[in-house]
């Protein structure tokens, strides 16, 4: 490893976007999205009265910050310590990406939820993570050059499938679509990812892969039947919330895993870290 | 490096696809709403309704079925709430059944009938919502189009108001406590517009927004009275959050009263 330490913050950064992803995730299932209505500053404070559903979505805030900072401190970092220009360029890819989704963040709050603000932010937020993970990875394998998909399309396929999921999931989360293509969505991701994880040799990286998208078929009928369950509850029940959180981070890992799939030579080797 | 590229458009064009779906429209259906594209019609005098020459409409929603039981809302989430509810738990006023086998809540109204060209004068008193023990009191309203409503806080806790209307202008505020009343209108006729507290997510009420001065919200003996109505055959509507619509149509003379029951089916 060229740079220990930069590494080391690169994966600390990949853990904080991710939790960040699990904190989004956490408002939505709350409800809690627009309980602070004000943005930059939270009920024209730096620090609102943390009660009810404004803890939440405080947290996320204070979170965002801290990811934002984080980032763009890696992007820093890699452009006066790395001498890869692909994974310099991903750095600065990756804090464009992260201010983006801060603006996307803001104007959910001041525009009151517009539908595909919403969605995009969601949708931002696993590129943000896809981006740092892709930046872990090539520090981790040492890869001189970027390259994915050298033997076989399956995983960046798989990588795609697992975006697309993405993209539909938010759509039902957010009522512009039902659950159907979300289910079909499922069938093929998965179908997809079991190709991708039978023609790549790399083991641990590919079973990691399908355990964490079978995981994710799993969370998914959860979520779902806990939704069906709950439908009539007159508030978000624990049960519900749970799964959908769940559904959520464990989509995010497997977008992870499939991208480091997609970028893992085709050597035998020892695994590939996954934040 | 060309492979990253190709890789980047194909991610972009999801994200691309995913706006033009996204912006493509939709909605929820958390309750019957229904709603006209414009505001109370203009020309003319402001008219109100005639109290000593007009029809009287007066009625009762019975519920038919077993009560459902009102479900027990967590409010843990904030100390203020459960403090506030501490002898007894808050419970929800999705459907709330009488004792005397009516329904609360139900929204009473004249969706047909009345002349087009008539406008009325909107009341100068503002209608009330209170944020009290972390619900909506009361829990369904109705004003006129142009009316203003009055939103309180009587809490000692945070609350943010949300109406969702679809016709009429969203907007989201937070209220501290202590802070005088949130005075808004809404221009537009609208039923059932769904009102949240995000702070608070088990806090729901609806607002009903019409052009006319008549209609009402069944309270606590599950009765209505609409006043002042010029003679002439209308349609009669009740709509309520869980059990939806249901209307009649009434004919009704100067200084007639006419009876309109209904039933709703549990």
């Amino acid at each position: 490893m060229d740079n220990a330490w930069l590494h080391r913050f690169a994966v600390m950064v990949a853990v904080c976007t991710f939790l960040l992803v699990v904190a989004g995730s956490l408002v939505t299932s709350n409800d809690a999205a627009l309980s602070v209505p004000d943005w930059p500053l939270s009920y024209g404070r730096l620090v609102p009265p943390l009660e009810g559903g404004i803890r939440y979505e405080f947290a996320h805030r204070a979170m965002a910050l801290l990811v934002a900072i984080l980032t763009i401190t890696l992007a820093v970092w890699l452009e006066r310590a790395e001498p890869r220009r692909w994974i310099r360029r991903l750095g600065w890819a990756a804090a464009v990406a992260v201010l983006l989704q801060a603006i996307l963040g803001g104007a959910a709050v001041r525009l009151i939820t517009p539908k595909a603000v919403t969605i995009a932010h969601a949708c931002l937020a696993e590129i943000c993570f896809g981006l740092v993970v892709a930046i872990v990875v090539g520090q981790e394998l040492r890869l001189d050059s970027f390259s994915w998909a050298v033997e076989t399309p399956a995983p960046l396929v798989a990588a795609i499938a697992l975006f697309g999921q993405a993209i539909l999931g938010a759509m039902v989360r957010y009522g512009l679509t039902g659950v159907a293509f979300h289910i079909i969505g499922a069938a093929i991701a998965t179908i997809l990812v079991m190709w991708a994880g039978l023609r790549i040799p790399l083991r641990r990286p590919a079973l990691a892969l399908l355990t964490l998208t079978f995981s994710q078929v799993f969370l998914g009928l959860g979520s779902y039947m806990a939704r069906v369950v709950n439908l009539a509850t007159p508030q978000p029940m624990p049960l519900t919330i749970a799964f959908t959180v769940a559904h959520v981070a464990v989509g995010s890992l497997a977008f992870g895993a499939a991208i480091a799939l997609t970028m893992a030579p085709p050597v035998a080797h020892g695994g590939v870290a996954l934040a | 490096m060309r492979k990253f590229w190709i890789g980047s458009g194909l991610v972009s064009a999801l994200v691309a696809a995913a706006f033009t779906l996204a912006s493509c429209g939709g909605g929820s259906t958390e309750a019957p709403k229904t709603a006209d594209s414009g505001a109370a019609p203009a020309g003319g005098p402001a008219a109100t309704p005639d109290m000593d020459n007009g029809g009287t409409i007066t009625g009762k929603v019975t519920f038919d079925g077993t009560a459902p039981k009102m479900a027990i809302l967590d409010t843990s989430a904030n100390p203020v709430c459960a403090k506030a509810h501490a002898s007894s738990p808050l419970r929800s006023e999705e459907v709330v059944v009488n004792p005397n086998g009516t329904l609360k809540n139900v929204f009473v109204w004249v969706s047909a009938g009345l002349p087009a060209d008539k406008t009325w004068q909107v009341p100068s008193t503002p209608v009330e919502i209170d944020q009290n023990g972390c619900e909506y009191k009361p829990h369904v309203i109705a004003l006129m189009a142009g009316q203003n409503l009055s939103i309180k806080n009587s809490d000692p806790t945070n609350h943010n108001i949300h109406p969702q209307p679809s016709v009429n202008q969203e907007f989201n505020e937070s209220q501290a406590p202590g802070t005088p009343p949130i005075d808004k209108t809404f221009p537009r006729q609208e039923i059932m517009i769904p009102v949240k507290c995000n702070v608070h997510n088990w806090m729901r009420s609806y607002i009903n927004v019409v052009s006319s001065p008549f209609f009402a919200v069944t309270g606590d003996d599950g009765t209505f009275s609409i006043k002042g109505l010029p003679p002439g055959t209308y349609t009669l509507e009740i709509v309520h959050e869980k059990y939806g619509k249901q209307d009649q149509q009434i004919t009704v003379g100067a200084k007639e009263s006419k009876t309109a029951d209904f039933t709703v089916k549990g």
